[in-house]
């Protein structure tokens, strides 16, 4: 547990310095301000004004760049470690593997979240400041959305860092799986698929199996119950779950599949070379 | 006790180690030699137990694979290459203690006696420092560590003639652990060590005892005359703690024992400039 813990503080002092962080920092600061020049808060649509829209966007926005952010960054920044030496000197000392591996996973975690965290939560205190009202609910949805969104693309990004043996691979990879998970979001591919009038259970599969899609679902629920903007994938999910039962299931079920990823991640770190 | 059993390893088709054995005592300081390719690395990192090897490597009947914190708890390493980490050294040198179970402070002591000053680098980012400095703080964190087993890959590559001798003494107050030093060149490490390993092609080719009489922290006296001042051997010969007469042509001070080679090796640059070399042994010369 010491060993873990230090770790875990040793990569957050490491990250909190290196440049992607400034960037990724910025990006998300960046949006907020973006949001309010453009006044996204004054809107009204749907019959939802203030910070409401501001979020909804900020939330798209986000689903749209942090999870690219996250998979080069983090198969960047650990292929990389590996290449540089940083492995073989830091795995000489007397660290476990598990605690190496879990308490850099924490570690990460903690880095990627609070900048798109803290600049959601700067934006609603601004709005609130300004005298707009807070949709309380709203924005403690999207914080743990934004949780679970963070959490289950690192795993993906700790998996794809120990299973490729040079960074170039690591990053093609994590690109590619991108590519991959944004053309079969509902609009794109599985559009296509439902117009190829494909099986019914086949595209809810591929749906729910995505977590962009369903990150995206769990993020348009709130102010589109019927999830009529996400597209015809909508109809089926929503029969089977229910509203609340697809809230539930957008968020146990990113946190279950980066689990189970970062778990893989460890068990090809452990078998393998280190350096 | 360390020992290599049958160890071979292959990376994709190429084989870097081949079925070696070895066995290193209490005590052994190994000078560890052999080309680019030869294998040092890789026998290095089994050891640590940082690659899946086929054979067997123990440390005192147990295998740093499966039981890397105990094993690792007694060996402390120095690599070749430091790592670029962005943490401030005061954060390295924190975390390596708690890890180890040491003292920041006993690492900050050698480093001091290495020539760092902690005040002023503690809060600057380790890739940022001079690569000596580098090197001093790993030294400084390998030495610090209440470790039986000292592995220094290339360790005086990048240090000065001053922290070299530093170096040295801070090796013959530990005379009595177990030292590999990797090297390619035999010069740079032989004064330390009493035994030599040769690898070539992933087999040990040579191992042989050498002579245990040198004193790591000895001091020899050296008397360098030269034909006329000449501003470069100056510049060269002052960096190894020497100080000129007036006339610029007669040099003097002291230089590390264990440096004797490579001290010899830079005023072969300048044959042409010297008259006379004169090195004597400081404790010879008293008694």
């Amino acid at each position: 547990m010491k060993g873990f813990l230090h770790t875990a503080r040793l990569d957050i002092s490491e990250s909190l310095r290196a440049r992607w962080f400034l960037l990724y920092a910025l990006i998300f600061g960046a949006i907020v301000v973006i949001l309010f020049v453009f006044g996204l808060s004054e809107s009204r649509v749907r019959g939802f004004t203030g910070l409401s829209r501001l979020l909804v966007t900020y939330i798209q926005l986000t689903m749209a760049i942090m999870p690219l952010f996250v998979l080069i960054t983090t198969v960047r920044s650990l292929a990389g470690d590996r290449e540089a030496g940083v492995n073989e000197y830091m795995l000489s000392l007397p660290v476990s593997l598990g605690a190496w591996y879990w308490g850099r996973f924490v570690g990460r975690f903690v880095v990627i979240f609070l900048p798109v965290f803290v600049a959601m939560l700067g934006a609603v205190l601004w709005g609130a400041l300004k005298g707009a009202a807070v949709p309380m609910g709203q924005v403690a949805w999207y914080s743990l959305l934004l949780l679970v969104l963070s959490f289950c693309f690192l795993g993906f990004g700790f998996l794809i860092s120990a299973m490729a043996r040079t960074t170039e691979m690591a990053q093609s990879a994590a690109l590619l799986l991108w590519l991959t998970l944004l053309l079969f979001l509902d609009l794109i591919l599985l559009g296509l698929l439902i117009r190829a009038q494909a099986a019914p259970e086949l595209v809810m599969t591929i749906a729910l199996l995505n977590p962009l899609e369903v990150f995206r679902g769990g993020a348009m629920i709130l102010f589109d119950p019927q999830l009529l903007m996400l597209g015809p994938t909508a109809y089926l999910i929503l029969d089977v779950f229910g509203r609340t039962g697809f809230m539930l299931y957008s968020v146990l079920y990113p946190i279950g599949l980066g689990a189970m990823l970062a778990l893989g991640g460890f068990l090809v770190f452990k078998r393998g070379d280190y350096p | 006790m360390i020992e290599f059993s049958r160890l071979s390893k292959n990376f994709g088709k190429t084989r870097v180690l081949d079925q070696l054995d070895l066995t290193i005592r209490p005590g052994d300081r190994i000078a560890l030699i052999g080309s680019n390719g030869a294998g040092k690395t890789t026998l290095i990192r089994c050891l640590l137990g940082e690659y899946v090897y086929e054979g067997q490597v123990s440390v005192n009947g147990r295998s740093p694979r499966a039981h890397r914190t105990d094993v690792l708890r007694h060996i402390s390493f120095v690599p070749q290459l430091p790592p670029p980490l962005k943490i401030p050294v005061g954060i390295l040198f924190d975390y390596a203690a708690k890890i180890c179970g040491a003292n920041s402070t006993d690492m900050g002591a050698i480093g001091a006696r290495l020539g760092l000053d902690l005040d002023e680098i503690s809060n600057r980012p380790f890739v940022k420092l001079s690569g000596g400095q580098k090197q001093k703080i790993l030294i400084a964190i390998a030495m610090g560590r209440p470790a039986r087993t000292i592995i220094m890959d290339e360790p005086t590559a990048n240090l000065d003639p001053k922290a070299r001798q530093i170096l040295f003494d801070l090796m013959g107050e530990r005379l009595d652990h177990t030292m590999i030093i990797s090297s390619h060149r035999l010069e740079e490490v032989a004064a330390l060590v009493n035994r030599v390993v040769e690898l070539d092609r992933g087999k040990v080719v040579l191992d042989d005892r050498v002579e245990d009489v040198t004193d790591p922290t000895a001091r020899l006296a050296c008397t360098l005359t030269i034909k006329r001042a000449d501003a470069a051997f100056a510049k060269t010969v002052a960096e190894w703690g020497l100080a000129p007469d007036k006339s610029g042509c007669l040099w003097q001070g002291s230089i590390a024992g264990p440096d004797r080679l490579r001290f010899l090796g830079m005023l072969t640059r300048y044959a042409g400039l010297l008259c006379d070399i004169h090195l004597q042994d400081k404790k010879e010369a008293a008694s």
